[in-house]
């Protein structure tokens, strides 16, 4: 009876209803679960651990001498969605990157939405990763965000919000997949009588995606993965979704740049690069255009992807719609450019920058969730409820000295989902979500995602870096 | 069945249908590292041999001073270690510092421990290119060497902690072979493997080259000598092998010629270079008694010169004095290798971004 003391504590419980019935689509789930005791769940959830660790899927620690490598940490209970409410957030994804990408090619050509004035020029051209370079020049097929990884959350009505469009390097899907083959091996005989979508037609999806783009519309490209090594925290993933695209996965060092064109280096000599999927960011891409100190990239490459010789993906400058003021304007993009009502609304936001929502800001920081436009992984972020007030002083002064770089939410209070605590039982943990978008010849979802669960009680940040852990993600064929 | 239901049961079928080998050529640095890799999973099973058989033959002493246990011991860090770092680590060199030296220690790049991190590094950057069964176990061997509980196995039972390190390396040698692609890539691993067995081989060998010259040894030497020989042989597990091409009592010069020169044994310094020839003219696919490139010229030179030696003439020269000579070919294909297929068009990044910049400018 693992469920039986659990409490939903007022806030929204993804598996439970808050007069304590289990939800429809979890029902399967909670009679298998309930054949078990809390210690035989720990053994299960034990030796799922040690399987990680024998896999090697970690992570390294950065500023570790020793090269500590850890697991990420994962909860056996699986998070459900029901069939209903996945199309639900389908049609929601789908509007949403449909309109970032004609967003994106809209501002680095003719800027009809500056023109119109829908987004004001200023916060376009002041963006962090606006790239003038870029503009006028043609992209494959005019995609530009290819791979996007947006985060959804849940209100205390249960109601899903956009959080943010991760429309640049979005990490996490090797752990969705890994995660999936751990729970299968712990728990064998759930998945038949469950209707679970299977998730690993991913690394296919995406090569389809990369080779779709290839220059040229060239039939039989050449694919590859840059990865900044080894020692990157995500390089785990890097290595798994080559190995399941069958692509090489190159670092910088690795390829060279000729007449405009990329190679590897091979021990035949020189071979021609035509795709690559990059897990770099855009300043370390290339150090004779960007960061000149950066070792991860490849001098020429940009020169390349201009005249058309090499595709990327992600394209560059996709970090200017990342950008959380940006984040503000996306229902604007999708009315501009689709003429439609965004299908799943973002969270209400204050601009730092407006003279009213700046007041509104200053006045109420301690109720307000702040973030730096430009920050990912939890940083640059202040949660004015569980702030000193000497932070949020200290916050008000950054916000004042730059209104461009901040913006303000009120504080979500996120569903909670039963999750193994650290005490040997069943507690409400806050939870976010991040599906995965592929754009290519269309646009596939893949059926599952990345919840990510943060796993002190009470803690709103479920970033990996900052105490998160991660759940499998069960999408269903039917409604229960 | 529902829609959804039968696109995701048409897409993993697609996902069947559509697999389409790869581009056959291989990254210099995947070739490089998959090299080093089994180069350092030989060494360590190298070592792990030859400390443990130098452990065991200490048994057959009668008695153990400080001396005789430096005359163990010694040649062994100057052959497989480095003499300056471990006198800066140890006050003695008896059996306690010197087996944790090669085993455990850090800061001795060829310990066991060092060489297990090398290989699992290299394993880990060509990760998608091994079998997931390699990967595993390179990885399980890892684990194993840096847990502490294995720590206390060595203390408790020397002989289990060494033989489940050679165990380890037995069976990644299998999984190479039977569960990926017979390929280039493999083609590298096994040069890896080949060069470094030919390398530790003649160390061994060195390691003891003075009791092995002893041409007059009688009585308590005599005795001496037997058994440093077998230690010897079993150093390259050439015991039992040995006993069956000879089936004699064991004289230093045989062992001398069967580590180097046997045809058949896969440990001689012959055969390894044999085997090693084979795999680098399958590269080109040039013919045997032709070559491409320095290095298939210097390789095809030394499996022609241990053909053709006998091992009198060894004797003759002197047996440290031409294993130095062997080892210094080693080396020099090692390096041949190296230029010919991984340092192909190696440039600074420096002077990259200067020319990238400049044709940018045009």
């Amino acid at each position: 009876m693992l469920f039986r003391k659990y409490q939903t504590e007022g806030f929204f419980d993804e598996m439970f209803t808050a007069a304590g019935k289990v939800r429809p689509h979890y029902k399967t789930l909670k009679q298998r679960f309930d054949e078990l005791s809390l210690k035989e769940f720990d053994q299960k959830r034990q030796s799922v651990d040690l399987s990680f660790m024998r896999l090697g899927i970690t992570f390294t620690v950065y500023g570790d001498s020793e090269g500590t490598e850890r697991i990420f940490p994962f909860d056996l209970v699986p998070r459900i969605i029901p069939k209903s409410e996945w199309e639900y957030l389908e049609r929601g994804l789908e509007q949403r990157i449909t309109a970032l990408n004609m967003f994106l090619r809209d501002v680095y050509h003719e800027q009809r939405i500056l023109k119109e004035g829908v987004i004001p020029a200023s916060y376009v051209l002041s963006a962090k990763h606006f790239r003038p370079e870029f503009m006028g020049i043609k992209v494959p097929r005019d995609i530009y965000i290819h791979i996007c990884g947006t985060d959804l959350i849940r209100d205390e009505k249960g109601e899903y919000l956009v959080l943010e469009d991760n429309g640049r390097c979005p990490s996490g899907v090797s752990y969705v997949m890994e995660n999936r083959q751990a729970m299968k091996r712990a728990f064998p005989n759930l998945f038949e009588s469950a209707g679970v979508r299977p998730v690993d037609s991913y690394a296919h999806d995406l090569l389809n995606t990369l080779r779709y783009v290839a220059p040229n519309g060239k039939d039989d490209p050449t694919v590859a993965v840059l990865t900044p090594g080894i020692y990157n925290s995500a390089y785990f993933e890097h290595s798994f979704l080559a190995k399941e695209m069958g692509a090489h996965i190159v670092e910088g060092g690795d390829l060279l740049v000729r007449d405009s064109k990329v190679y590897m280096r091979t021990t035949r000599g020189l071979e021609q690069v035509d795709v690559i999927y990059r897990r770099i960011d855009d300043d370390f891409l290339d150090p004779s255009v960007f960061r000149p100190d950066s070792a991860l990239g490849v001098p020429g490459l940009v020169n390349a992807y201009r005249a058309g010789n090499v595709s990327l993906a992600n394209s560059i400058g996709t970090g200017v719609a990342d950008d959380k003021v940006m984040y503000y304007f996306v229902p604007r993009m999708i009315k501009f450019y689709l003429d439609q009502e965004p299908i799943i609304p973002n969270v209400p936001t204050y601009l730092a920058s407006e003279k009213e929502d700046y007041k509104y800001i200053m006045e109420n920081t301690a109720k307000l969730v702040v973030k730096s436009a430009n920050e990912a992984g939890g940083y640059g972020m202040l949660i004015g409820p569980k702030a000193t007030a000497a932070e949020v002083r200290e916050f008000q002064k950054k916000i004042k000295a730059e209104p461009r770089n901040f913006i303000a939410q009120p504080t979500i209070s996120l569903s909670r989902h039963p999750t193994f605590s650290d005490l040997s039982q069943m507690e409400g943990r806050h939870i976010d979500f991040r599906p995965y978008i592929l754009y290519g010849d269309k646009i596939r979802i893949m059926p599952g995602g990345l919840t990510r669960v943060a796993l002190k009680r009470g803690s709103l940040v479920v970033n990996s870096s900052q105490g998160g852990g991660s759940k499998d993600t069960w999408v269903l064929y039917g409604d229960e | 069945m529902e829609m959804n239901e039968m696109m995701d049961v048409l897409s993993t079928v697609g996902c069947l249908l559509l697999v389409t080998p790869i581009d056959f050529f291989m990254l210099s640095r995947v070739a490089n590292s998959l090299f080093w890799m089994s180069r350092y999973l030989e060494r360590a099973e190298s070592i792990a041999r030859i400390v443990d058989v130098n452990l065991q033959s200490l048994l057959d002493y009668k008695t153990l001073d400080d001396k005789s246990l430096k005359e163990q011991w010694g040649p062994l860090v100057k052959t497989l270690g480095d003499e300056e770092t471990f006198a800066k680590l140890y006050k003695k060199e008896d059996s306690r510092a010197v087996t944790e030296f090669l085993t455990f220690n850090e800061s001795n790049p060829n310990s066991i421990l060092s060489c297990i991190v090398s290989a699992r590094h290299n394993a880990r950057s060509v990760r998608d290119q091994i079998s997931l069964e390699m990967w595993e176990e390179i990885n399980r061997l890892y684990l194993f060497i840096r847990s502490k509980s294995t720590r206390n196995l060595w203390q408790q039972s020397p002989y289990d902690f060494y033989r489940e390190v050679k165990q380890s390396s037995y069976t990644l040698q299998g999984l190479a072979s039977a569960t990926t692609v017979h390929d280039e890539g493999l083609e590298f691993a096994m040069m890896g493997r080949f060069l470094e067995r030919a390398d530790m081989t003649s160390r061994i060998l060195d390691v003891k080259h003075g009791i092995l010259s002893m041409t007059e040894a009688s009585g308590a030497d005599l005795g001496f000598q037997s058994i440093q020989s077998a230690a010897v042989l079993r150093s390259s597990s050439a015991y039992e092998a040995f006993q069956h091409v000879y089936s004699s009592q064991i004289t230093p010069v045989q062992v001398a010629e069967f580590l180097l020169l046997a045809d058949s044994f896969p440990r001689s310094v012959r055969f390894c270079m044999r085997t090693f020839d084979h795999f680098l003219r399958k590269m080109s696919g040039s013919a045997p008694g032709q070559f491409v490139n320095e290095a298939e010229k210097l390789s095809g030179r030394l499996v022609a010169e241990l053909n053709y030696t006998t091992i009198e003439e060894v004797m003759g020269i002197g047996l440290h004095e031409y294993i130095d000579s062997i080892q210094l070919k080693l080396n020099e294909i090692g390096l041949a290798m190296f230029e010919s297929y991984i340092l192909y068009q190696k440039t600074e990044l420096e002077e990259e971004i200067r020319m990238q910049r400049q044709v940018q400018q045009q």
